[in-house]
Parts: structure tokens; C-alpha cells; sequence
């Protein structure tokens, strides 16, 4: 579909395709080096086009240098139509200790993880499933950073992937401009952008957090609420993706 | 590599708990409902934009997750507004898999789609499933059941519905006169006595047979403590037993008190007299104690009991037929009785009459809501300066006396205490010709109760006459049946529900419903216009869907139709009614949605949907 119109790209725009061609001659990693062969659409497919899957890790904790991943969920989805019918988990054992707040959030316990396989073993299913698709994630650095943590301690080396945030996304409708004085001093609380509170602004329920496969359908429902609300199906990729 | 990681039984944990709080999925078995949340997809729409398109193929059911959806027919009118847990798309899904109603999103709309293969499968396999989305076949469109933990019948009634009042105790320690004392106070015959120590275990019992056998004609002291006398090892029964069980107790041991118990704290004493009025609350006791009473006053105090049949018989699971037959029969008992009493009172009538029934009660659908309305028609003989005292006077003893009864007065004053209404039969079959040959909708507007009519007491061969008259004549009045068509389509149906609130063709929205105006009365109304058009003699709206559907007058399957859409809506007022009741409110005809169930109010909607339709094909019918 020809889109150079309304909407231009912004000059910051990473072209994703160049870059997985670059990454796969580089890798010497063959996971991986498969995982960028299979190449990326370009910044210019319009969303509705668009191969997209809703991805949540759920980990011990926010720091990928201490802490480690529990489950992965993710959930194919096109702007209309989540398919939560293909929707996928796996529960990988961290090579971390679970801390007993960790297990309060994600109500996954040391025994529920003691027959799981390490991320080693579930990698070619979960890369392969991802291959060739745009993550949606809410918050994209954390799943950037623990995916990154957690190849470079097995594989010896990083992935790079490209991601369209939701959180990103309410950011740059919320919190266009900074907060004033006078808003400050009236204790004027900024609008929340975390999962919950952004959905209830498009009329999503209320999910339980803190489940891989629940979250990333969260997170999916969020998008195409986003779309629904604030684009077009022919918004080009490239003015979300990052 | 392996894949041994601990199988989570399911993902999609939302999708499940959804299901699991919405009909029809709730009622499925939990294998179900798993397999059934796998298959599930979602999709969003933004408010005011357009979900399904008419004649579009359709691939999914629609169930809402989050949201509010408009639903309309063909011609653009509104059909149907539903929230979450709302399904639409399944009239589609069932007929060729195209949309029927197309369907717009009113409010930001979250949908999970049921692909059309899954509901299928559920559709041939799980029964309720089908019963609740497939809303058109007559058949399953019959009685809702849900809800109802058992049948109760006579010998299912439980201990429990005996007990009138909480038990009264006293601990044994207590003297004999502190004993009477209580019993007095209480107005009861029987005390419950208790362990000093634990005052929620019983040591023993008294009745007033106790005072009078063991201290009075014993002269005991009555300072004495209680225990002295008290019967102790008690029979007792437990309050979720049944009641011909306590019956069979009290029997074998010849006992005239019972204490009953949950485990072992005491929560009442039943006596014999308890079980006499359980078993005189049905409605042929009712018919013979009217006869007995000999007052008004007397016969005002059976109300009660009138009340008391009624919650019975609902609870028992009658129809409504038997229902209004039986109050209907209850109701022309009264005012024979009344009549008799007022005969007594005034000497016999200087000339023959008819006392005439007019309405529910001649239709033999009367419920527990409801004005008199009756009329008089007196010998031609009739000679206003000799014989108007009299039957003004009698007239008014048995509108007063009925007043008394429960039966309030009409406001639009059909009693025979209104002089018009109080006529020489000669004046009566003139004032049917008028409405026969002449009518205008204002004119019939009033006299349409007089098309139910039915003669209690007197020369009844004169009400026959009446009908006789009516059934020669209306027929071939072209035009009385278009005036009678365009009253009878004053009264609509709502469009529905939609959360708690009752939807009205308009969009507008009201939290509660005259049934009786908006569900039983267009009915009725329609149902006497076919029949008036046939010269069908019958009355009751059964009598006359039964002729209806012997005359094949309506296409085929719409009067089946309509006797079940009649059953539905009939009670659902006679339930609200017998609900007030046992709450101990004043019945009425306001249906609140808020206190209907998910599945009742489906079943009211199809309902309301087929009578709208019934309207629609009378007023095609006669063109009026």
C-alpha cells in the first residue's frame, strides 16, 4: 500500500528491516542469526498490514541485573482482532532465587517452577513465534532489557527487536507537556499511563495483573483501542515502532 | 529440546472468569467453559461505530465483554441495547449465518467472539445453552425453571414453612407462674424450656394442658420452678424435614406440640393447628368457608388466606390457569355469598336479577390485584319508583362488602352501584346493540370490559343472552371490530431490558413495568378481539387461543405462540405478586427488571417480542 502522506515518518525512525539484514550477517548466534533472517516489514506497511504480537514478561523484579524471568506470554493480534485463541505461555525457571514479593505478584511459587526448563530450552519456540513480528508491549524498556540480560548471559550476546509501546503511546497523548507550576502546586496528579488506568480510559475492564498471557492480552486490547481511538489502520508502522 | 514445563491448565484466565460470571456460559460445565475459552477471540470498537452490517456473513457470536450495543431491525428500528455479558449475532448464527440485526457500538465496546463452529457445537450438545440463545422455537420458549431448587408439592413441603413465629423460652429455672406469665404475654400454648447452664439446648417443654393438669388441679405452688413440671426427652423434629414426617410423629406419639430445631438449637414449636392451616391454605377450603362466614367482617378476615392459597399455589408450581381459575372461582364466591347475606338483610328481591361479572373475573384469569367490576341486570318489569331502592341498596352491601374482601372498588365506577350499570335487561341488549352497530374506539373504549361477561348469581340465562347477542352480531360488524383493533393497540409491550431498566421503543429508559398494562391487558385485548371476530362464545384467553388455533386463523405456530408468550408474562406478574406477598409489601403490577433474573428477562422480552408481533398481524387483520 503506497502511504508517504499525511502523516511523515519521524526523522528518528529506525528502519528495521536494514537493521535485521545487518543483525543476522553479524550474529554468531544461529538462534538468532535465524530469528533475523526472517526478516522485518518495512516502516512504511501500514498498521492494518502489519504482523503483530502482544508480548509480557513476568520477572522477579525490575532489575535484569538481579533478577530474572518467571513466564513470557504472548498474543498474535491485528488492529481488529486479537487472537487470544493462539495465545501462548511458557514458565521458565529464573536462574535467580524467587524473593517471597516476587511470588506475591505473579503467584508463581518455587514449586510451580521447579519442573520448568530454563529459557535456554523454550528460546527456538519463543523466537520462532516472534519471528518477523512487531512486539506490542506496555513499557518497552523492561522487556528490551530483560530479553537483552537474559540472552547475553546465555547466548553471549544481545537481541534487538523492534516494539511499539502502549505506555509510550498514552505518554505522548497525556504527557505532551510538562506538568506547570501551578499545577504542581495545586497538586494536580499527571494522568497515569500505567496498563490499568490507560485502558479504563478506552472502557477496558479491569484484568488481574500479573499473568503473562492476561497482561499481553491486556496490552493487546490496548492497542487496538489506541488505534480505534487516536489513528488510522493506514497509519505507517514507522510512526509507532521504535 | 523437551518441552517439560508444567502445563498451565489454562491461559486465557480472563476470558474464563467472564465466562464463568455470565449465562448462558455459567451454566456449562467446567470442561466446557475451559474448551470454550480457548477458542475465543476479541476485537474493540470505538463508540458510535458500526460492529455488524445487515446480510454480512457472520463468523462468530458476539458476547459483550465491556461496552454497551444497539441492535437493530432492517427498517432501523431500535431491537435491542445490551451490556456486558449481552450476546448478539445468534438469530444470525442460526439462519443462514448472516447478520439480522445489524449492531453499532453505543459506548467503547470490548467483544470476545465465539467462533461459529464452537457455538454450534454447544447449540447441539449442552441443552440449556440452546434453550437460552435460541429464543423463537415456541417449545423451549415455555416456563423458565431456573432458580427454583425444587418442586413443591404438597408432600415436599418442608417443617420450616410451618413455623408462624420464633419460639419462645424461658430457662427451667424459672417458677410456674413466670412460666404462665410468658406464655400469656406471648399468646402462645406451648413454652420452650432451656438448660440453665446452656441456654441454647432445651431441657423440656410446656403446654397450657401442663398448667391446668399439673398445677391447678394438683395445686402445685406456682413459685415452684418450672422443671417440676415440664415434660422433658422430648420428640422434636429438624426444620429441614418434611412436614408429613412431623405429621407422622405427632401421630405415633400423640403429641399436639413439636419443637423444631436446626441441629440442636430450637427455632419453633408446631402444633396441630399449623398443620390444619398448612392444609386448609388450598382454594376448595377457601370456597367452602366462604359459605360458612356470616358476616362481612367475618368474611373479610379470609383475605389472609385468599393471599396465603395464592403464594401456595405459585410456590407449587401451578400455571396460570389454575392460578386464575382458582382466585377467579375464590373471587365469585364472595360475591354469592355477599349476595345471600344481603338477601338475608333486605328480604327477597321484589323482581328477578343477574348479577353480572365483568372482566378478569368473567375470564376466569383473576389475580390478587384487582378492582371489582360487576354490574346489574334487572327484570323488564323493573319500575324505577318501586325496585331502585332496593337494588341500590343491595348493590352497594355487595360492592361495600367485596371492598372489604380485598377486592377494591373501580375507579371507573363498572360496579352495580352505578346506575347505568344497573339496568333492565331490555336496556342492556340496547346498550349492546349501540356498541354493536355504532361503535366509535371513544365509546368502546369504556364499554370493553362488557365484552367479558359473565353471570354469578341470579337469573343467568339472561348474561347468556347477552353473550348470545354479542356472538350474532359482532362478527359481521366491520366496524366495531376496527374500533375494537384500535383500543386493543393503545396498550404495546415494551421493547425490553437493558441492565436493570426497561427499554422502551423509543430508546427511552424506565426502572419499572405495569405488567398488567403493558403484558396481560394488551393480551387479553387482542385475544378478545379474534375471538369477538369468529363469534367464539368462550371467555377465558386459554379457551379462545384454543379456538384461535382449532380456526387456523393465525399463520401456522403463531398461537402456540402466544399461549406460551401468555404463560410467560402471566407469571411473571402472578410471581411478583406472590413475592410482595411472602415479603409482606402490598402486591402490585410493577415489575421492577432489577428483581428479575438474566433468564426471566429473556424469556419477558421474547415474549413482549411475539405479542408486538400479534399487535402488528391484528391491526394488518382488520385494517383498523
Amino acid at each position: 500500500m503506497l502511504y508517504l502522506g499525511a502523516t511523515p515518518l519521524p526523522r528518528s525512525a529506525p528502519n528495521w528491516p536494514h537493521r535485521f539484514a545487518q543483525l543476522a550477517a553479524q550474529s554468531r548466534v544461529p538462534l538468532l542469526q535465524n530469528y533475523y533472517a526472517t526478516g522485518m516489514v518495512s516502516a512504511q506497511t501500514p498498521l492494518v498490514d502489519a504482523p503483530l504480537m502482544a508480548l509480557d514478561l513476568e520477572t522477579t523484579g525490575l532489575d535484569p541485573r538481579c533478577h530474572g524471568i518467571v513466564s513470557i506470554g504472548i498474543v498474535p493480534l491485528t488492529t481488529t482482532r486479537i487472537f487470544s485463541s493462539e495465545a501462548k505461555q511458557w514458565l521458565v525457571k529464573p536462574r535467580f532465587q524467587l524473593t517471597s514479593s516476587s511470588v506475591k505478584i505473579h503467584r508463581i511459587t518455587d514449586s510451580a517452577l521447579e519442573h520448568a526448563p530454563d529459557l535456554l530450552e523454550v528460546l527456538p519456540e519463543f523466537l520462532a513465534a516472534i519471528a518477523g513480528k512487531v512486539l506490542i508491549v506496555h513499557c518497552a524498556d523492561i522487556e528490551r532489557q530483560f530479553l537483552a540480560a537474559a540472552m547475553q548471559v546465555r547466548l553471549q550476546e544481545s537481541i534487538y527487536f523492534p516494539v511499539i509501546d502502549t505506555m509510550a503511546i498514552e505518554a505522548q497523548w497525556h504527557r505532551k507537556t510538562p506538568m506547570s507550576l501551578w499545577q504542581r502546586l495545586r497538586k494536580r496528579q499527571a494522568v497515569s499511563i500505567r496498563l490499568a488506568a490507560s485502558r479504563a480510559r478506552y472502557g477496558l475492564p479491569p484484568y488481574l495483573p500479573h499473568h503473562a498471557v492476561t497482561d499481553a492480552m491486556a496490552c493487546a486490547e490496548l492497542f487496538i483501542a489506541q488505534v480505534a481511538h487516536r489513528y488510522d489502520t493506514t497509519t505507517p508502522l514507522g510512526s509507532l515502532w521504535t | 529440546m523437551t518441552m517439560q514445563q508444567p502445563e498451565l491448565e489454562i491461559e486465557q484466565l480472563e476470558i474464563l472468569s467472564f465466562l464463568q460470571r455470565h449465562s448462558p456460559f455459567q451454566e456449562l460445565s467446567g470442561e466446557e467453559q475451559r474448551h470454550l475459552a480457548r477458542q475465543i477471540d476479541i476485537s474493540y470498537f470505538r463508540a458510535g461505530t458500526t460492529i455488524l452490517e445487515y446480510n454480512a456473513p457472520l463468523t462468530a457470536l458476539y458476547v459483550i465483554r465491556s461496552g454497551v450495543v444497539e441492535t437493530f431491525r432492517r427498517n432501523g428500528d431500535l431491537y435491542n441495547r445490551l451490556s456486558e455479558g449481552g450476546i448478539f449475532g445468534e438469530q444470525g448464527l442460526l439462519r443462514g449465518k448472516k447478520v439480522r440485526f445489524p449492531a453499532k457500538a453505543l459506548a467503547d465496546t470490548l467483544i470476545y467472539l465465539i467462533p461459529a463452529q464452537a457455538f454450534e457445537q454447544l447449540f447441539d450438545q449442552n441443552e440449556f445453552f440452546a434453550d437460552y440463545v435460541e429464543v423463537g422455537d415456541a417449545e423451549r420458549r415455555a416456563e423458565p425453571r431456573i432458580g427454583k431448587a425444587e418442586n413443591h408439592q404438597l408432600m415436599s413441603a418442608k417443617v420450616t414453612e410451618l413455623i408462624q413465629r420464633p419460639a419462645i423460652m424461658l430457662p427451667s429455672n424459672a417458677s410456674i407462674k413466670a412460666a404462665a406469665l410468658a406464655m400469656r404475654a406471648a399468646g402462645e400454648s406451648c413454652l420452650l424450656l432451656t438448660h440453665p447452664a446452656t441456654p441454647e439446648l432445651i431441657a423440656g417443654l410446656i403446654t397450657d394442658r401442663d398448667l391446668r393438669n399439673r398445677v391447678v388441679a394438683a395445686a402445685l405452688d406456682p413459685e415452684l420452678p418450672v422443671s417440676t413440671i415440664m415434660t422433658e426427652q422430648l420428640v422434636t423434629v429438624q426444620a429441614n424435614q418434611f412436614v408429613f414426617e412431623a405429621m407422622l410423629l405427632m401421630l405415633r406419639h400423640n403429641l399436639h406440640h413439636l419443637p423444631v430445631l436446626t441441629q440442636q438449637t430450637p427455632i419453633g414449636v408446631i402444633a396441630i393447628a399449623d398443620m390444619i392451616r398448612h392444609e386448609s391454605n388450598n382454594s376448595l377450603f377457601i370456597v367452602s368457608s366462604i359459605y360458612q362466614q356470616q358476616t362481612v367482617a367475618d368474611l373479610a378476615q379470609l383475605q389472609t388466606a385468599v393471599q396465603a392459597c395464592f403464594v401456595r399455589m405459585v410456590n407449587e408450581d401451578a400455571n396460570s390457569q389454575m392460578i386464575g381459575s382458582a382466585m377467579a372461582t375464590i373471587g365469585r364466591s364472595f360475591k354469592q355469598r355477599l349476595l345471600e347475606l344481603a338477601e338475608q338483610r333486605l328480604g327477597p328481591p321484589p323482581i328477578p336479577y343477574c348479577f353480572l361479572a365483568l372482566g378478569s373475573m368473567a375470564r376466569d384469569e383473576q389475580l390478587i390485584v384487582t378492582d371489582q367490576d360487576n354490574a346489574l341486570i334487572l327484570d323488564n318489569r323493573y319500575d324505577a319508583n318501586l325496585h331502585d331502592a332496593y337494588f341500590a341498596e343491595l348493590a352497594a352491601f355487595v360492592c361495600n362488602g367485596l371492598a372489604q374482601c380485598g377486592y377494591p372498588l373501580c375507579s371507573g365506577h363498572i360496579m352495580a352501584t352505578n346506575p347505568q350499570w344497573r339496568q333492565p335487561l331490555r336496556v342492556w341488549q340496547h346498550y349492546f346493540n349501540d356498541w354493536l352497530t355504532q361503535p366509535t374506539p371513544e365509546k368502546l373504549l369504556q364499554s370493553n370490559i362488557f365484552f367479558d361477561l359473565d353471570g354469578v348469581w341470579g337469573k343467568t340465562e339472561w348474561a347468556t343472552q347477552l353473550n348470545q347477542q354479542i356472538v350474532n352480531t359482532a362478527p359481521r360488524s366491520k366496524l366495531f371490530l376496527a374500533s375494537m383493533t384500535r383500543n386493543a393497540l393503545l396498550r404495546t409491550p415494551p421493547l425490553g431490558f437493558f441492565q436493570d431498566f426497561v427499554m422502551e421503543e423509543d430508546g427511552r429508559q424506565n426502572d419499572s413495568l405495569n405488567i398488567k398494562r403493558r403484558g396481560t391487558a394488551p393480551m387479553a385485548d387482542l385475544l378478545r378481539v379474534y375471538a369477538l371476530s369468529l363469534g367464539i362464545d368462550a371467555r377465558s384467553s386459554y379457551q379462545r387461543l384454543t379456538e384461535l388455533t382449532k380456526r387456523q386463523l393465525l399463520p401456522k405456530g403463531r398461537a402456540e405462540d402466544l399461549r406460551d408468550a401468555y404463560e410467560v408474562i402471566a407469571m411473571t406478574r402472578i410471581r411478583h405478586q406472590a413475592a410482595a406477598l411472602q415479603h409482606k409489601h402490598v402486591p402490585d403490577n410493577n415489575v421492577r427488571p432489577a428483581h428479575l433474573s438474566e433468564f426471566e428477562r429473556k424469556h419477558l422480552k421474547a415474549a413482549f417480542l411475539v405479542l408486538a408481533n400479534a399487535q402488528k398481524f391484528l391491526k394488518f387483520h382488520f385494517q383498523a
